[in-house]
């Protein structure tokens, strides 16, 4: 009898001990895209569990839209599927207005939010609240073949105008080699050839609203980028341009069919990759301009946010600030060399003198620099966002657009009628959702 | 003449036939073959692809990177599950439907059939809702019971079309034997509509593998299917296609094989009106 009394108490305290060390244990959820930098934040977690024992993490990896489409539902029904969401400068500032994420200014002293590029920072705040902490930022800037511009007797400027990729794009044209002078995006999407043309569209003195909600695409700035845009696209691109997307363009400028791509920064450290048949022959240069003070390049952090629905905060917390801090940069340089290390995100990160020897660190943040979230246009304008416009409805309309767009590069309309179209339905769905009274 | 006229046509078209099977199945084919080239050399023209070295490097990283038998055996459970589950209530509704039919079994048939007409994504507000509310987000029981509804039109469609190819004088006979009801679906026309039955299981499962909307819309982690093991390696920015052919050769391989072993079941099940 006092046998199995004894087994029994054993096997209670046993049972209570388990539940403890599993109640102990706060599992995370972190939803997140497939680019290269965070599939190599989930192959260095082992450092993550040795400083936070007590936390497990799950990943969630799915492709970009899909990714945002899911985020997005959970967030809005306070599913509290995620714990920690991966989103983009485009989201913070509307979902932090409506009151959805949580604010990261009460993360620990040695996150040193001081720390973080002011571009980047002012873009995840809103109202003084931080509600996103970037883990990797990117602008545009333009990316060519050195040996193609020496063969046409041309030097590349270090702030190039669109009149002078135009040159260069005339001169390092060949088809019969393949060889096409300047690569854009032409696909269709709001975060596909309207990042571009947004972007482009800025240097142009164009914009998307005036200050009363109105939208301008029957303005001659507009006329002046999709024609400008069409002409070098039409005259000197590969054909088949209104398909092609960032992984379109980065695999013709690797097989060394483009004289000139102008895409995103993250792309250098792709182009100058080992896949690249050209990366020792790639140099780098600011987005263009019209000589009216704003550059056609973007904005864009891809960061690490808390939804309000989310129970596990204090966990989510530690994990932001160990996959965000300037210690987990060291952490990447050490494992994998510093032209790995996440870029545009830490004013440290580039006044490291090992990261200022990466070919592509400086151009990368003066683009980041160049541009301005809060004050994108050379008119002022009601929105914030540099290549989108930070409304709800945007990426509808926005998407729409970019249909008539890539239809006009595909020679199925004509710009006038893309843009008459265009303004058609931005005004209609800016009516609607009652912008424009 | 007429005998060699009748060669050459039957040759021209197994050769037609042949085309169109490979035209069919070249995106599988070029998917397969990609999966098994070096990320650098996946994106080369197709020439110069095929003639690089093969390599098995995507389907190492892949299994590294991901939990391939947790997907494998949630796209079991749900694909099984939900066509079983389906089969168990499209029984029943499509003997009523077409032993004793009401004034009404058309309208009713038509209106099951109008509700595949809706775009999915109309409905994933209430439906998030509701799993949220039932705690069912990201369970493999929520997902079951989604299926079995999507699919459940088609089901109750086909297995109709093939009851009604069956006399009904068949049933009558074993009725004054003195069959019950239950005997009368379990032991009379289960067995002779088991062809039927088949095809419609096959495609049922077929559909529920490849669900991308629901699976994707309703999971996380421990629910979550094949398809967003696929979907975990698309990206829009980056050059991933070799791991991402590696991924969908390893999904559809296991639906692909069972399609390939019951490819007989499931075209004589398709023709069974036809020929009987």
């Amino acid at each position: 009898m006092k046998m199995t009394l004894r087994a029994l108490l054993g096997a209670t305290a046993l049972l209570t001990l388990t539940g403890m060390a599993s109640a102990e244990t706060t599992t995370i959820t972190v939803a997140t895209v497939n680019n290269g930098d965070m599939v190599r934040m989930q192959g260095l977690m082992d450092d993550f569990y040795a400083k936070n024992p007590d936390i497990k993490v799950e990943w969630v990896t799915l492709e970009e839209n899909v990714l945002r489409q899911k985020v997005t539902t959970d967030i809005a029904t306070k599913g509290g599927q995620f714990d920690v969401l991966t989103i983009g400068t485009y989201e913070v500032p509307i979902w932090g207005k409506a009151g959805w994420l949580v604010s990261l200014n009460d993360l620990p002293a040695d996150y040193d939010a001081a720390d973080l590029l002011p571009a980047i920072a002012g873009g995840l705040t809103v109202d003084g609240n931080l509600y996103a902490s970037p883990f990797y930022g990117e602008s545009s800037m333009v990316m060519y073949r050195k040996d193609l511009m020496d063969a046409a007797g041309l030097t590349m400027p270090e702030a190039p105008t669109w009149a002078d990729i135009k040159t260069a794009a005339e001169k390092m044209t060949d088809k019969s080699k393949e060889q096409y002078g300047i690569c854009l995006r032409g696909k269709a999407g709001w975060g596909e050839n309207m990042a571009f043309l947004t972007a482009m569209s800025n240097s142009f003195g164009a914009k998307w609203f005036d200050e009363n909600w109105n939208p301008q695409f029957d303005q001659q700035p507009w006329k002046d980028t999709l024609n400008f845009y069409l002409d070098l696209m039409n005259n000197y691109g590969p054909p088949g341009a209104s398909n092609n997307g960032f992984n379109e363009n980065l695999a013709l400028f690797q097989q060394g069919h483009c004289g000139m791509w102008i895409d995103a920064t993250v792309a250098a450290s792709f182009v100058t990759g080992k896949d690249s048949t050209v990366a020792d022959k790639v140099g780098f240069a600011l987005a263009p301009d019209n000589g009216l003070g704003k550059r056609g390049n973007w904005l864009w952090a891809w960061s690490l946010a808390i939804p309000a629905g989310s129970a596990k905060v204090d966990a989510a917390k530690a994990f932001i600030n160990w996959a965000t801090n300037k210690d987990y940069a060291a952490l990447v340089a050490s494992k994998e060399g510093w032209a790995n290390v996440p870029p545009g995100t830490r004013s440290s990160l580039y006044a490291n003198p090992e990261y200022a020897k990466v070919p592509f660190a400086k151009m990368t943040l003066d683009s980041i620099n160049a541009a301005d979230p809060t004050h994108p246009t050379v008119d002022p304008v009601p929105y914030t966002g540099v290549q989108f416009v930070a409304i709800p409805e945007f990426q509808g309309f926005a998407t729409a657009v970019g249909q008539q767009f890539s239809a006009a590069l595909a020679g199925t309309t004509s710009a006038d009628d893309a843009l008459a179209a265009s303004q058609e339905l931005v005004k209609t769905e800016m009516t609607k959702a009652g912008y424009i009274k | 003449m007429a005998r060699k006229t009748t060669q050459t046509r039957k040759a021209v078209v197994t050769a037609l036939a042949w085309a169109i099977g490979f035209l069919i199945f070249f995106p599988i084919l070029w998917t397969i073959l990609m999966s098994f080239k070096s990320e650098g050399d996946a994106i080369k023209a197709p020439l110069d692809m095929l003639a690089a070295p093969w390599s098995l490097e995507s389907y190492g990283e892949v299994q590294t990177r991901s939990n391939y038998a947790l997907h494998f055996w949630n796209s079991v459970i749900l694909s099984f599950g939900s066509t079983l589950l389906a089969l168990v209530i499209a029984i029943p509704a499509a003997w009523a439907m077409a032993f004793v039919p009401g004034k009404r079994t058309k309208d009713l048939l038509m209106w099951m059939l109008s509700t595949k007409m809706m775009p999915a994504v109309g409905v994933l507000v209430p439906m998030y809702l509701m799993f949220r509310d039932l705690g069912l987000l990201d369970s493999r029981s929520g997902l079951v019971v989604v299926l079995t509804l999507i699919n459940l039109p088609i089901v109750i469609w086909m297995l109709y079309t093939y009851f009604k190819e069956i006399p009904g004088e068949i049933l009558e006979a074993a009725r004054m034997d003195g069959a019950s009801l239950r005997s009368e679906i379990l032991y009379v026309l289960t067995p002779m509509a088991i062809p039927g039955i088949a095809s419609t299981m096959l495609l049922n499962i077929i559909l529920a593998w490849n669900e991308a909307f629901w699976t994707l819309q309703l999971t996380t982690s421990d629910a979550a299917p094949l398809t967003q093991f696929i979907a975990s390696y698309s990206s829009p920015e980056g050059l991933f296609y070799a791991k991402l052919s590696a991924a969908s050769t390893m999904a559809i391989a296991p639906i692909l094989i069972l399609g390939w072993f019951s490819q007989k079941q499931l075209v004589r099940g398709l023709t069974f009106g036809a020929v009987k």
